[in-house]
């Protein structure tokens, strides 16, 4: 196949991953990646850096508009990103020694379990209950909801980090944002209300990836030709999704692409297993 | 929050956002002008990237990659754009750390220290090898 020809496919693959991971809330990496090794039969290697790279992209596009919002608790993030970078660098040296097929089976794995998150009801609820640790950290804060202000406390701040390192982890080990594990972490452990775990989560995915990003550029995994049409691609169709997301939220809609991803993450798992990857 | 010199958790909210609108816009620029560099002078070339392979410097090293700008190539030019996309966070954690010195939070001051310290850990750590 030719680089131009290769190019705009994966531009236009890249486009619709990203689209159905805004639109799904899994984000762009976790879409990317099966698609790639799977229909294009690029090395898993290849296609962990150049979504790292992706994910970079969107969760620094989304954030930004977020914190203009003024949703996001920084201090909560900043606190938070010690677990979540210090993972992601772990899982960038476990990377280079855990063989192919477990990296796929993991991948899968986490797919399924990120597309179930996804379909999961959310229940808005504010924990005022005081503790300690996190008010001496000043993680207690509030967010704007229409004219009035909500103020919320944070639980279980140990809890809450060791699942953040783990996060980070898989954020490092699999070329993802691991958006779905750091919502559990936040919204799950540390009892923070849902607007607030899933803004924060994302302002804290940039500077993960960032920090696994850079071992996987030294290491050649971020090929730029491969790179191009993904980051390109897979930001303007999240861009596209979140322009939708505000019109439609239809629920059968979510449904029909968790079913999507779970095939995906089947097939991810099938070849780990079978080693034809 | 707390107000001292002017400074509040409203404006750093603000600079941070644009920090990352304009990080990413920038590095995409120069992403889509490499990649057109690139494409027109690779774009017939076969594609390979069914196994992995070492690569050129001129998309790893730092100053390789400069030189490549400079001599105009694709790769080295879509790599430079990438550099500046994951520098972008890491932008953000820095420019949070002043922001915090200025609001006399020496606490988050530390924190976003830890962090940067851990970053350059990853860079510099030679875990790429």
């Amino acid at each position: 196949m030719s680089v131009l020809l290769l190019t705009l496919i994966i531009l236009i693959g890249a486009y619709a991953a990203g689209l159905v991971g805004s639109l799904t809330g899994l984000g762009g990496g976790v879409v990317i990646i099966p698609l790639l090794t799977i229909a294009l039969h690029v090395d898993i290697h290849y296609a962990i850096g150049a979504s790292l790279v992706s994910v970079i992209a969107t969760s620094s596009g989304s954030a930004a508009a977020y914190v203009k919002e003024g949703i996001t608790n920084m201090r909560l993030g900043m606190f938070l990103e010690i677990a979540t970078t210090s993972g992601a660098i772990a899982g960038a040296i476990i990377a280079k020694f855990l063989p192919v097929n477990y990296i796929a089976i993991l991948f899968g794995l986490v797919l399924i379990f990120s597309a179930l998150m996804s379909l999961r009801k959310k229940v808005e609820r504010i924990e005022l209950r005081k503790s300690e640790l996190a008010e001496k950290l000043k993680l207690n804060s509030s967010y704007p909801s229409g004219d009035q202000t909500i103020q919320y406390s944070v639980n279980n701040v140990g809890g809450g980090f060791l699942m953040m390192a783990f996060a980070g982890v898989m954020s490092g080990l699999l070329g993802i944002g691991s958006g779905a594990l750091k919502v559990i972490a936040m919204d799950g452990v540390m009892r923070i209300p849902f607007k607030v775990s899933t803004t924060t989560s994302n302002f804290m995915i940039g500077v993960t990836a960032a920090a696994s990003a850079v071992v996987y550029l030294q290491r050649g995994y971020i090929d730029p030709g491969l790179s191009m049409p993904v980051v390109v691609g897979v930001l303007l169709g999240a861009f596209t999704g979140s322009k939708i997301l505000v019109h439609s939220q239809s629920n059968k809609l979510r449904y029909f692409f968790a079913v999507i991803v779970t095939l995906l993450a089947s097939q991810m798992i099938y070849k780990g297993i079978t080693g034809s990857l | 929050m707390k107000n001292t010199k002017g400074i509040t958790d409203k404006d750093i909210e603000q600079l941070l956002g644009s920090v990352l609108r304009w990080g990413v816009l920038l590095s995409m620029a120069v992403v889509i002008l490499g990649g057109s560099v690139y494409l027109y002078r690779h774009g017939n070339d076969v594609s390979d990237y069914a196994t992995f392979k070492s690569q050129p410097d001129f998309t790893i090293q730092f100053k390789a990659i400069i030189g490549g700008i400079f001599n105009f190539r694709g790769r080295a030019i879509i790599q430079f754009g990438i550099i500046l996309l994951i520098a972008t966070p890491i932008a953000r954690v820095f420019l949070s750390a002043i922001s915090f010195v200025a609001e006399k939070d020496y606490l988050y001051v530390g924190i976003a220290v830890i962090v940067l310290a851990i970053i350059t850990v990853s860079m510099l750590g030679g875990f790429g090898g």
